[in-house]
C-alpha cells in the first residue's frame, strides 16, 4: 500500500496544469514517477473511483480526479458506494480512523 | 485600528457548482444572506479581509502539512478547480503582502505559524469571495487551519491562534475585517455526502453565537467524526472567529441544511468590541 503516493499524484494533477497535460498525453510515464502498487496503478488507470475510495484516497482529492474524467456528481457518489459493495470497507486513511 | 468586522459563512463547491440542482427557494434565501453579509462587510469599510479557511489540498499536502498558515503573497489565484465544475471563473485576487508580514510577525509573538508567498485558492476561499467581494477589489490575507486529516491542531490551540490573530489585527493601522469559513456537520465528497446533522449544528451554532468558550473547546475529534463527520473538523474556523471576538456574542442570520450543497448552510456575524 502506498496511499501517500496515490494521493500525491492526484494532488499534483489537481493543482498543476502541466502535470495534468503530461498525464493526459502519457499517463504511464507520469504514474511511473510514483511508488505505486499494481492494484493502485490499475485503479488510477481505469479509473476505478470506487477502489480508490476503498484504498483510502481522501474525497477532497478523489472528487477532482472523478471530475477530470467527467463524472457527474451523482455518478461520483455512486462509484464510491459501488466500490464499498465490491471491495469492502475503506482500508486506511481518514475514513478508517475509528477502525482500530 | 481595532478590528472592524467579524463573521462566518459556509463554503462548499456545490453552493456555486450545483446551484441549479438545489431547491431555488431555500438556495435564494441563503444567497440573500450572503449578499447581506457582503453589505455589512462593505459598510465596515475594510482595507483588507482576513479569511480564515480550511483548504482541501490545493496547496498543503501530507509532505509538509502546516497546522496554521498565513498568506503573504502579492496576489492569489483561484479557484484551482475546473471553472465550469465550480461555477466560478478563475481570478487573480489582490494580496496585502506588507500587512501580511506585519500580522504574521505579531501572531508569532503568541503562536507559531507557517507563511506562504504562493497560494492557490480552492472553493474553500473562492466560494466566499465570489459572494463577499465579487469584484475582487479588496486585498485578502488568507489563513489556513488544517482541518482535513489528523493529527489536527487541538481546539484550545485554535482558540489561542484566534486570539493572537485578533491582537495582531488590532495593532495594525489598517481597517481589518475577518471572516471564518467552514462547514459544521457534513460528510463531503464521500458516499454520505448530503447528510447533515441539523441538531448537532444548531447546538454548535448556539454555543458559537453565544461565545461559550468552555463548551466550544470541549468537543473531541472522535465524537465530532462520529456525530458530525470529517467535515465537522472545520469547526476550527468558527472557533478561531469566536476567539477573535472573545467576550462578544453574535447573530445567526441563516442556517439550513441544503443537501445538494452537502453542508448546513450558515451565515452569521459576531459583534466586534
Amino acid at each position: 500500500m502506498s496511499l501517500y503516493y496515490v494521493q500525491k499524484l492526484l494532488y499534483q494533477l489537481n493543482r498543476d496544469p502541466r502535470v495534468r497535460e503530461r498525464f493526459e498525453a502519457d499517463p504511464e510515464s507520469v504514474m511511473g514517477e510514483y511508488e505505486l502498487t499494481d492494484e493502485e496503478l490499475e485503479a488510477i488507470r481505469k479509473p476505478d473511483i470506487g477502489l480508490l475510495f476503498v484504498l483510502g484516497v481522501n474525497g477532497q482529492l478523489l472528487m477532482h480526479y472523478a471530475a477530470m474524467h467527467r463524472y457527474p456528481w451523482a455518478d461520483y457518489i455512486q462509484a464510491m458506494r459501488d466500490g464499498v459493495s465490491e471491495y469492502g470497507k475503506v482500508r486506511e486513511g481518514l475514513y478508517a480512523m475509528l477502525e482500530d | 485600528m481595532p478590528l472592524v468586522f467579524a463573521g462566518v459563512c459556509s463554503h462548499a463547491p456545490g453552493i456555486t457548482g450545483r446551484a441549479h440542482l438545489a431547491d431555488p427557494e431555500i438556495r435564494d434565501e441563503f444567497y440573500s444572506h450572503y449578499h447581506r453579509l457582503r453589505g455589512a462587510l462593505e459598510a465596515a469599510k475594510p482595507d483588507a479581509l482576513v479569511v480564515v479557511g480550511a483548504e482541501h489540498f490545493a496547496n498543503f499536502f501530507f509532505d509538509n502539512m502546516p497546522a496554521y498558515c498565513v498568506g503573504m503573497a502579492d496576489f492569489y489565484e483561484g479557484p484551482i478547480e475546473d471553472e465550469e465544475w465550480l461555477g466560478i471563473e478563475r481570478q487573480r485576487i489582490p494580496g496585502a503582502p506588507d500587512l501580511s508580514k506585519r500580522l504574521i510577525a505579531r501572531v508569532m509573538d503568541d503562536c507559531d505559524v507557517a507563511y506562504a508567498q504562493e497560494w492557490k485558492f480552492d472553493h474553500g476561499i473562492s466560494v466566499p469571495l465570489h459572494f463577499l467581494t465579487p469584484r475582487y477589489d479588496l486585498p485578502v490575507v488568507p489563513v489556513n487551519i488544517n482541518c482535513q486529516e489528523p493529527p489536527l491542531t487541538p481546539l484550545h490551540r485554535t482558540w489561542a491562534f484566534g486570539r493572537a490573530l485578533r491582537k495582531a489585527c488590532d495593532a495594525m493601522p489598517e481597517r481589518i475585517a475577518i471572516v471564518g469559513t467552514g462547514g459544521i456537520s457534513h460528510w463531503p465528497c464521500t458516499p454520505d455526502s448530503g447528510t447533515v446533522n441539523e441538531a448537532w449544528d444548531r447546538d454548535f451554532l448556539d454555543k458559537f453565537v453565544n461565545n461559550r468558550k468552555d463548551e466550544l473547546l470541549a468537543y473531541k475529534d472522535e465524537d465530532v467524526y462520529r456525530e458530525a463527520g470529517h467535515g465537522g473538523f472545520e469547526i476550527r474556523t468558527f472557533i478561531a472567529i469566536a476567539a477573535a471576538t472573545e467576550g462578544a456574542t453574535g447573530d445567526l442570520w441563516f442556517y439550513a441544511p441544503i443537501p445538494i450543497f452537502a453542508v448546513g448552510c450558515t451565515v452569521a456575524t459576531m459583534t466586534v468590541q
